[in-house]
């Protein structure tokens, strides 16, 4: 797009926010009462919902259950107004495969299998706004905590770019449709440890450590929003319990 | 069919190999196995093999109307298929995962990078624009596929050649190969996927994993870079879990790989064009050599013999002689014997008699008494062999092998033991003449039970 600047002079983004700042985030666990755990996450226009079943039996073949841990499954499902134009195949084509993928891999290392041999965990994510991986990651993240699946620690995403040398945290579509690098990264912010690393696009060598850092350090700014958010559901469920 | 699973030794093996910072092809941890780069007679056909993975690269091209929201800019299109060959485990069901996945890979590296001008490929604005579609066909499998097949797109993106069209007006006119030569691709930089395979969760890394050290790898990290040093695309697989400066010191790597193997593929496509150009010829035919059959083709590898020859004296010397003692069977009962405790193995100085523990087999035992024995010839055991050898008394060397079994048997008397079953036999390693010992013959009584 010619003409947009993505960073002005006095250092203000597209939508006003400074290089490493991040777009709104609002979330909502337990949000359907069927599913095991559920979640609704909102970073800035990407919504994300996140739907957990599990741990329960293999359904399909035997064949395919672990014997010392669990076996995750993940799924990955873009709306079809979600997008500019609209999408013709919800699900099934190429991306949304390789997005699913990416979960399983992400939550696989994340999500400690070895207390649930021989048993499936569904993660189901529906995604509108043709936003990015990191809003599917945090949604899942929350889903999981819903469903009370034990975890290493958070899995907390962000995406990162760089424009005219300085390294932009969470990008917003605008941005990310400018065709620059981006970065997609999953943390787990305690120990530091890249779950997931992705990136697009043209970047020199040189720049990586800014942008990776850049990245980190907004991972860990989600960290610390959806570890209230936990906070904030577990004081409200126990209320209603009245404990 | 299915996989055929990893046994657990070997698994152990490769593990430990790579923590000694051995790999079993001789390699180190940063090389990179032989790339051959080879051209057909088409434009834009070429075969790529890194060690034994093959991958055959095809470029084409048709006019079609554009994208909608992209009506000034070409379209490219990748497919990577893992053909059946390529191992007994990919079938045409069967292999979605890992097919998405480097399918994904490909598209982001090359399309993503932009590393074709698409606006090139403009004939006539929101009407007619070219498709450049880069199918790539795994041929043989043994590790690594991303790498072998980023190279083969490159190459064939490289090499291949577009009709020339020409734009007048309204008309637009489409020349043949015969009236105006091709035009080759625009082609910004050739973005190069090096794959780091990291094992025992993060502390071990190896470039281009082959398909054994695949199967016991932890994770995957993709870093495709070109030769300008900026990264086109990153993709870390498998679950593992990195370390910020583990990244960093990948990418650097991966700098030093692309730098070489950009050159290789520069001087690759020099070499065919000047073939092509001085009329030589050129083509997958050519590349083939005649005079050994493909399917055992092996390649050097080159082995550092420098210092064998300390090394074998060095053991020779600090081995230990083998032991003189030759065990005295013991009679338990008439006709059977039994020699040693069945312990130890003293094959080694058993080389000129041969007996036969109590197995009622029936084999023939010879004893070869001071026998002058050449280095080369060796009175092989005929323990299990059957082929009788017998010794005639007195005689030197000549051993006649004959079938007969009707030979004198005689039977193993618990008291006449000790004189007629004793070997006694010299030494291998004595090299004198023939004594005149009387040679004993003795054989076994045949399994009369």
């Amino acid at each position: 797009m010619a003409g947009l600047e993505l960073l002005s002079d006095q250092g203000y983004r597209v939508d006003g926010r400074r290089a490493g700042e991040l777009r709104k985030i609002q979330a909502r666990m337990g949000v359907f009462a069927q599913a095991d755990g559920s979640a609704y996450i909102e970073q800035g226009n990407t919504k994300a919902l996140a739907v957990v079943y599990g741990p329960h039996e293999i359904r399909g073949s035997r064949a395919r259950a672990l014997p010392d841990r669990a076996l995750v499954n993940c799924q990955y499902s873009s709306a079809t107004f979600s997008t500019g134009e609209r999408k013709r195949r919800p699900h099934g084509d190429r991306k949304s495969c390789e997005m699913g993928l990416q979960l399983r891999q992400t939550f696989e290392a994340a999500i400690l299998t070895q207390l649930h041999p021989r048993s499936q965990i569904d993660i189901y994510v529906l995604q509108a706004d043709g936003g990015t991986y990191a809003a599917c990651v945090n949604a899942a993240t929350l889903a999981v905590l819903d469903a009370g699946i034990p975890m290493r620690d958070f899995v907390c995403a962000c995406s990162a770019g760089f424009v005219d040398g300085t390294a932009l945290a969470d990008l917003s579509h605008v941005e990310e449709a400018a065709g620059g690098p981006q970065l997609a990264l999953a943390l787990l912010p305690a120990s530091g440890q890249i779950a997931l690393l992705e990136m697009d696009a043209r970047l020199h060598e040189d720049h990586l450590e800014r942008v990776l850092e850049a990245a980190a350090q907004a991972a860990r700014d989600v960290h610390t929003l959806l570890d209230r958010v936990v906070r904030q559901h577990v004081r409200e469920a126990s209320i209603l319990l009245g404990d | 069919m299915k996989e055929t699973p990893l046994s657990n030794c070997e698994r152990r093996f490769l593990l430990r190999a790579i923590e000694e910072k051995k790999r079993l092809d001789g390699r180190q941890t940063y090389d990179y196995r032989n790339i051959r780069i080879s051209f057909g007679t088409d434009y834009g056909c070429c075969i790529v093999e890194l060690g034994k993975t093959r991958v055959l690269g095809q470029v084409s091209c048709e006019l079609v109307s554009p994208k909608l929201n992209r009506a000034t800019e070409g379209i490219l299109f990748f497919n990577l298929e893992l053909s059946q060959m390529a191992a007994p485990a990919f079938e045409p069901g069967r292999q979605s995962d890992l097919l998405v996945k480097l399918n994904r890979l490909m598209e982001r590296c090359l399309r993503n990078s932009k590393c074709i001008d698409t606006e090139s490929l403009c004939v006539v604005a929101g009407e007619k624009v070219w498709q450049i579609r880069v199918d790539l066909h795994l041929l043989n499998h043994d590790g690594n596929i991303i790498d072998a097949a980023s190279i083969a797109a490159i190459v064939a993106l490289c090499h291949f050649r577009r009709p020339d069209v020409s734009v007048q007006g309204d008309e637009v006119t489409l020349y043949t190969p015969e009236e105006r030569d091709p035009v080759p691709l625009s082609i910004h930089h050739m973005p190069i996927c090096v794959s780091f395979a990291f094992f025992q969760q993060g502390t071990y890394l190896l470039v281009d994993p082959n398909e054994r050290e695949e199967r016991v790898m932890d994770g995957l990290l993709v870093i495709a870079m070109n030769k300008h040093r900026e990264i086109c695309t990153i993709q870390s697989s498998g679950g593992i879990m990195l370390l910020k400066d583990q990244v960093l010191r990948c990418s650097k790597i991966a700098g030093v790989k692309v730098a070489e193997i950009t050159e290789l593929i520069l001087k690759a496509l020099e070499n065919d064009q000047k073939v092509r150009k001085e009329g030589g010829k050129f083509g997958f035919a050519e590349s083939i050599a005649n005079q050994r059959i493909t399917a055992f083709k092996m390649e050097k590898a080159p082995i550092d013999t420098s210092d064998v020859e300390e090394k074998a004296e060095e053991i020779i010397a600090e081995a230990e002689p083998p032991s003189e003692v030759v065990s005295t069977p013991v009679l338990w009962t008439p006709g059977t014997a039994q020699i040693g405790e069945g312990v130890e193995n003293s094959w080694g100085d058993l080389e000129d008699s041969e007996k036969e523990d109590d197995e009622g087999g029936g084999d023939q035992a010879i004893i070869l008494d001071g026998i002058k024995m050449d280095t080369g010839v060796e009175v092989s055991d005929i323990g299990s062999q059957g082929g009788p050898k017998h010794w005639k008394n007195g005689a030197d060397a000549p051993i006649i092998l004959s079938d007969s079994e009707e030979e004198e048997m005689i039977i193993l008397e618990p008291d006449k033991n000790p004189k007629k079953i004793r070997t006694q036999t010299t030494s291998a390693k004595q090299e004198k003449a023939p004594s005149k010992k009387p040679v004993k013959r003795r054989k076994k009584k045949r399994a009369a039970n």
